[in-house]
């Protein structure tokens, strides 16, 4: 196991050395769920009484929570073109003939992807007393918590697809047609009371829809009232981090696969 | 039988791969005995690429054995893997990090870490003259430094067997020359084996061994000297304005047997200048140009295969 801490710290170190070397990727990942939540926020905040909330939360408010997993979910995706480009260059056939096996691997490549995810969402959570909200110290580590293992669970996701392809050119599909509607129908952007029940049955069986609750539970930490009708905190941990080590098995798998 | 593993880098027996109803590799075979450079020649599609990812540790066989230093690959990849380096055809260095953290976090996966690993990278990089480019990053150098950093790579922890795939593509002439001269000076300094694939015959003519990869078998294995001593003396190439009434004319009037390959006769020799004009005092019209000399191991290709290394190449 002690063998393991090297290489595994290594390829985290190098994930977000590269990152930070890409001034295009660091001003994507924040400024475009920014501009999300600006303009989709702004735009609605007319029509839209959040159910269950107290009266007077706007919808700027209701879909903060739901930005910061989009900014999450962006990351993860950023994580996933790497690695397929790095598949792609051969960077990573030089990693896969190294003893180091792909538990290793994807532990590092996770946690680099977790890193990068966090601290972006970090920054967002920065936005939170420009909208009135009080988030005491306790709050913000508990955010900071759920964003840890909300962005693992993801990255492993797009790990898993990631070490499946051998090109980004099916990439957006995946992203498109899975990744963005997972977000869409987890209450990020709207909430599952009043739907037609099939929509309902799909927020419910979306492991994201769990993350965005914990999310919104952490973030109303002292007021829970305000986080509305969304799934309990405790089943909504228990649910994000089932699916966070899945989605690392998944990836690990498809990983193990390459090495032969 | 111990002493016999223990001087043996590398041994396939009847090594078989097959991609669905596709035979990449139809059993092959050879020994690469420790400190040898070894090369295995062959066009596109003969299987090279396929064995070097089999030697690689990146892909299993379908048939037969592989023994890389005594273990088996599909049981013991990870301890063959301690001691192996791999050199891809693809650059696989990350181009926004510098020469030095590159080998640095190469390194690491290895276990190395701290001085020894700084030192024993710097040392590497001084021996390829690398040294002044250190701290550059590696998308600002050119294709063959960067070739060099990729070598510098794979020998850092300090491999008995470096297994290379077509390393000097991309490299001009110079450079790769300067190239397989660190392969052979590694070899003697340190009794580091070499594999290596490759398609250039300048290259195949600097190992100790090559063996002849035709599609998915191997058609011949030997010293460069001793593969083209097969080839009865010289070779001469002629080429006619047309090919198929030159070489029925040669049959009939001078009792030769031309090969025709890719629209040129040849012919082999003991002395070519006697054959040379010989052809031209009877077919003097019949004949472009005439070119002749000491056999290449594309002629030895060529003789047991009756194709050219790349098609549509310099002849």
């Amino acid at each position: 196991m002690m063998g393991l801490v090297l290489p595994v710290t290594t390829l985290w170190w190098r994930e977000v050395v590269r990152f930070g070397r890409q001034r295009s990727r660091v001003v994507g990942a924040v400024a475009q769920p920014l501009v999300f939540w600006l303009l989709l926020g702004g735009g609605l905040s007319a029509s839209f009484r959040p159910p269950g909330a107290p009266p007077g939360t706007g919808y700027l408010e209701y879909f903060y929570p739901g930005i910061i997993a989009l900014v999450l979910l962006f990351t993860a995706i950023f994580a996933t073109i790497a690695t397929v480009e790095d598949r792609r260059t051969g960077f990573l056939q030089g990693v896969l003939v190294a003893p180091v096996g792909p538990w290793g691997i994807v532990l590092g490549q996770a946690l680099g992807g977790t890193t990068l995810a966090v601290l972006q969402g970090g920054l967002f959570l920065l936005l939170a007393p420009a909208l009135g909200l009080a988030v005491s110290p306790a709050s913000v580590a508990a955010v900071l918590g759920v964003m840890v293992l909300v962005a693992f669970g993801l990255t492993g996701l797009g790990l898993a697809i990631a070490w499946r392809m051998d090109s980004t050119q099916g990439f957006h599909a995946i992203m498109n047609l899975i990744l963005f509607p997972m977000w869409l129908l987890s209450g990020a952007f709207f909430p599952a009371s009043g739907l037609p029940a099939w929509l309902e049955w799909a927020m419910r069986v979306n492991p994201m829809t769990y993350g965005v609750a914990a999310l919104r539970h952490t973030l109303y930490l002292e007021v829970p009232v305000a986080a509305g009708a969304v799934p309990p905190l405790g089943p909504s941990l228990a649910v994000m981090g089932a699916f966070a080590v899945l989605a690392y098995l998944a990836a690990v798998r498809a990983a193990g696969r390459k090495a032969s | 039988m111990r002493a016999a593993t223990a001087s043996v880098a590398a041994e396939v027996e009847d090594l078989r791969r097959r991609y669905g109803a596709r035979e990449a590799l139809a059993g092959v075979s050879f020994r690469v005995a420790r400190g040898e450079i070894f090369g295995l020649l062959g066009p596109n599609g003969s299987g090279k690429t396929t064995l070097f990812k089999i030697l690689a540790t990146l892909l299993p066989a379908t048939g037969g054995r592989v023994r890389l230093l005594g273990l088996d690959p599909a049981r013991e990849a990870r301890a063959i893997r301690r001691r192996l380096g791999v050199v891809f055809q693809h650059p696989g260095l990350d181009p926004k990090l510098t020469v030095l953290e590159n080998l640095r976090h190469h390194g690491h996966l290895f276990g190395m870490r701290g001085r020894a690993l700084a030192g024993r990278a710097l040392a590497l990089l001084g021996g390829l003259g690398l040294d002044d480019r250190a701290h550059e990053r590696v998308e600002t150098l050119s294709g063959g430094l960067a070739r060099r950093v990729e070598l510098a790579k794979a020998l850092l922890p300090r491999p008995e067997l470096l297994v290379l795939d077509e390393p000097s593509t991309g490299l001009d002439p110079g450079a790769r020359r300067g190239f397989v001269a660190h392969l052979d000076r590694l070899r003697r300094e340190d009794g580091v084996t070499v594999l290596l694939t490759t398609h250039l015959l300048e290259e195949a003519e600097r190992c100790d061994r090559v063996g002849i990869l035709d599609q998915g078998r191997l058609v011949a294995l030997d010293t460069p000297g001793a593969l083209k001593e097969r080839v009865g003396g010289d070779v001469v190439v002629v080429h006619a304005r047309d090919p198929e009434a030159l070489r029925a004319g040669m049959r009939n009037k001078l009792g030769r047997e031309p090969a025709l390959v890719d629209g040129l006769l040849r012919l082999e020799h003991p002395r070519a200048p006697e054959l040379v004009r010989e052809v031209m005092e009877a077919f003097e019209d019949e004949v472009i140009a005439v070119s002749f000399g000491k056999p290449t191991i594309e002629d030895v290709f060529i003789r047991l295969t009756g194709r050219r290394l790349r098609e549509g190449g310099p002849a």
